[in-house]
């Protein structure tokens, strides 16, 4: 594998010259894109499938064999689409946003290890990367809300941008626990971190258990799925932020949250859950590749993901706001000094 | 001191849990839901479908021309138009059902003292212009024709309740 990847680099850098750097960054990044973008249709089915068993019918069958065509059609459906841009709105931002909401969705996957070395950008600020990123797209979201010049519109992206400023607090105060863990920003080094004990038990889930529940749940208000799914909120509010959108710009913005569903997946197996390292460190669990745990373990926190919009139903805006300041600050910040003190002891184990 | 507990209790999510395994349970049964063109509910006898003229074994029509369906019929969906035929019987030269009207109350049936009128079984049918949801005492008389073997069915399995 390695040698036929050294004799295509070779081979590039021969025929293009100074510019192969270039085209390998972006043959690089194809690889990792075109996967998720298969994942972000595949994961629309799952949820609708899961939604379907859960409310004791199919979900969607028709499409190909038991509905896996799905994707493509709705796909289809929604290029064909005229893309309506209100006669009101910022036609400028207007179509920026679904960018802008998409860009950093995709771009926080460069620092993501999906094996030992299996790595576009191995950073060491990797952690503040991914912080950013999944901040950034909060943007997107406030442009569409703003650019639309629509009343619901515009409550959607007020509410979102309000949701996310209180939860990436506790997101981050979570992460700080990672960090002190890890002894280390690099995600790579947090994984190798999580190696010495047995198996899971290493995993850093087990001292930093409520931080693990505190980091998904604030993830799943960060994407703004069920139950905190305000700034779409179809009952009060139509659609939210995207209620003037309509074919790709409105499928960008759904490729968008899906895609940061999976990337918070990803972090939460990265960081709480050893990444690419097997469950059990034994014969048959330590010779499947870590590429296969990795993506087993984020299919788990999706499936989770999936099960909760299920389950609950949404948050009224004081209860959620009541949860990310008065509850979750809170706990992450005891739990800062909880694990501070703890690494000092002799019973720090991780 | 049970404020306490509560307070803890809700850190421990127990009740979000609990909904969680309530969803995790039905996610693994059995799903109720009839797949229609390959799946049908099954149907009662007295299934009150699609409308059909019946003809005697003989070939000879049933219906009388007595007006009571069209008496009855609370949606006035009936027109009937009676003349006296060649052979000095009673018969009808028109018999429309305007089945956008009708609302397969199954009143008519009742009321035929000759059994002619009957809805069947049949609820699989479409019209592409609203004229064509006007049946006429041909297409009746047809549906009847195509049908009357189940027809004559579901009327014996009714007869002892009658």
């Amino acid at each position: 594998m390695m040698e036929l990847l050294q004799t295509l680099q070779l081979l590039g850098q021969d025929l293009l010259g100074p510019a192969w750097l270039p085209a390998w960054t972006a043959i690089k990044i194809m690889v990792i894109v075109l996967p998720i973008m298969g994942g972000v249709a595949y994961l629309t089915l799952a949820e609708r499938k899961v939604l379907g068993f859960m409310q004791i019918r199919p979900g969607p069958n028709r499409v190909g064999y038991w509905g896996l065509l799905q994707p493509v059609a709705d796909g289809i459906k929604l290029l064909t689409k005229e893309f309506i841009i209100p006669t009101g709105s910022n036609k400028f931002l207007f179509v920026a946003a679904p960018i802008l909401a998409l860009t950093p969705a995709l771009a926080a996957w460069a620092v993501v290890p999906f094996d030992d070395g299996l790595i576009l950008a191995d950073v060491n600020a990797g952690l503040l990367y991914l912080l950013a990123m999944t901040s950034l797209g909060v943007y997107g979201i406030i442009i569409a809300g703003w650019a639309s010049n629509s009343k619901y519109a515009f409550l959607g992206a007020l509410r979102s941008a309000a949701q996310i400023v209180s939860y990436e607090l506790a997101m981050g105060f979570a992460l700080v626990c990672v960090l002190l863990a890890a002894q280390s920003m690099n995600l790579g080094e947090i994984v190798r971190g999580q190696s010495h004990g047995s198996g899971m038990l290493g995993w850093y889930w087990i001292p930093l258990f409520p931080m693990f529940v505190v980091y998904f749940i604030a993830g799943v208000a960060e994407t703004n799925r069920a139950p905190f799914d305000l700034a779409e909120g179809e009952s009060e509010i139509v659609a939210g932020f995207h209620v003037e959108y309509s074919g790709m710009g409105f499928a960008i913005f759904f490729l968008a949250e899906y895609a940061n569903m999976i990337l918070i997946a990803a972090m939460t197996s990265v960081m709480f859950l050893g990444g690419w390292l097997p469950p059990v460190d034994i014969a048959p669990f330590n010779q499947i590749p870590g590429l296969i745990w990795m993506l087993g373990k984020m299919s788990v926190m999706l499936f989770i993901f999936l099960w909760f919009r299920a389950t609950f139903p949404r948050y009224r805006y004081d209860q959620l706001m009541r949860l990310g300041w008065k509850v979750f600050i809170p706990l992450t910040l005891i739990w800062v000094v909880v694990v501070a003190a703890w690494m000092q002891t002799p019973y720090w184990l991780w | 001191m049970n404020k306490l507990i509560k307070f803890f209790k809700s850190f421990l999510l127990l009740e979000l849990l609990k909904g969680m395994s309530v969803t995790g349970r039905y996610f693994f049964a059995r799903h109720i839901t009839v797949e229609y063109p390959e799946e049908k509910t099954p149907q009662s006898f007295r299934f009150r479908g699609l409308h059909a003229q019946r003809r005697y074994p003989n070939g000879e029509e049933r219906c009388i021309g007595c007006k009571l369906c069209e008496a009855v019929c609370p949606a006035l969906a009936i027109k009937i138009e009676v003349a006296e035929r060649a052979d000095g019987s009673r018969r009808t030269t028109q018999y429309d059902i305007d089945l956008t009207k009708c609302i397969f109350c199954g009143f008519c049936e009742e009321s035929c003292p000759v059994d002619a009128i009957v809805e069947t079984r049949v609820y699989e049918y479409h019209g592409e212009k609203r004229g064509d949801l006007y049946y006429t005492k041909e297409m009746l008389l047809a549906v009847g024709e195509k049908h009357e073997e189940q027809i004559a069915k579901d009327r014996a399995a009714d007869a002892k309740y009658r």
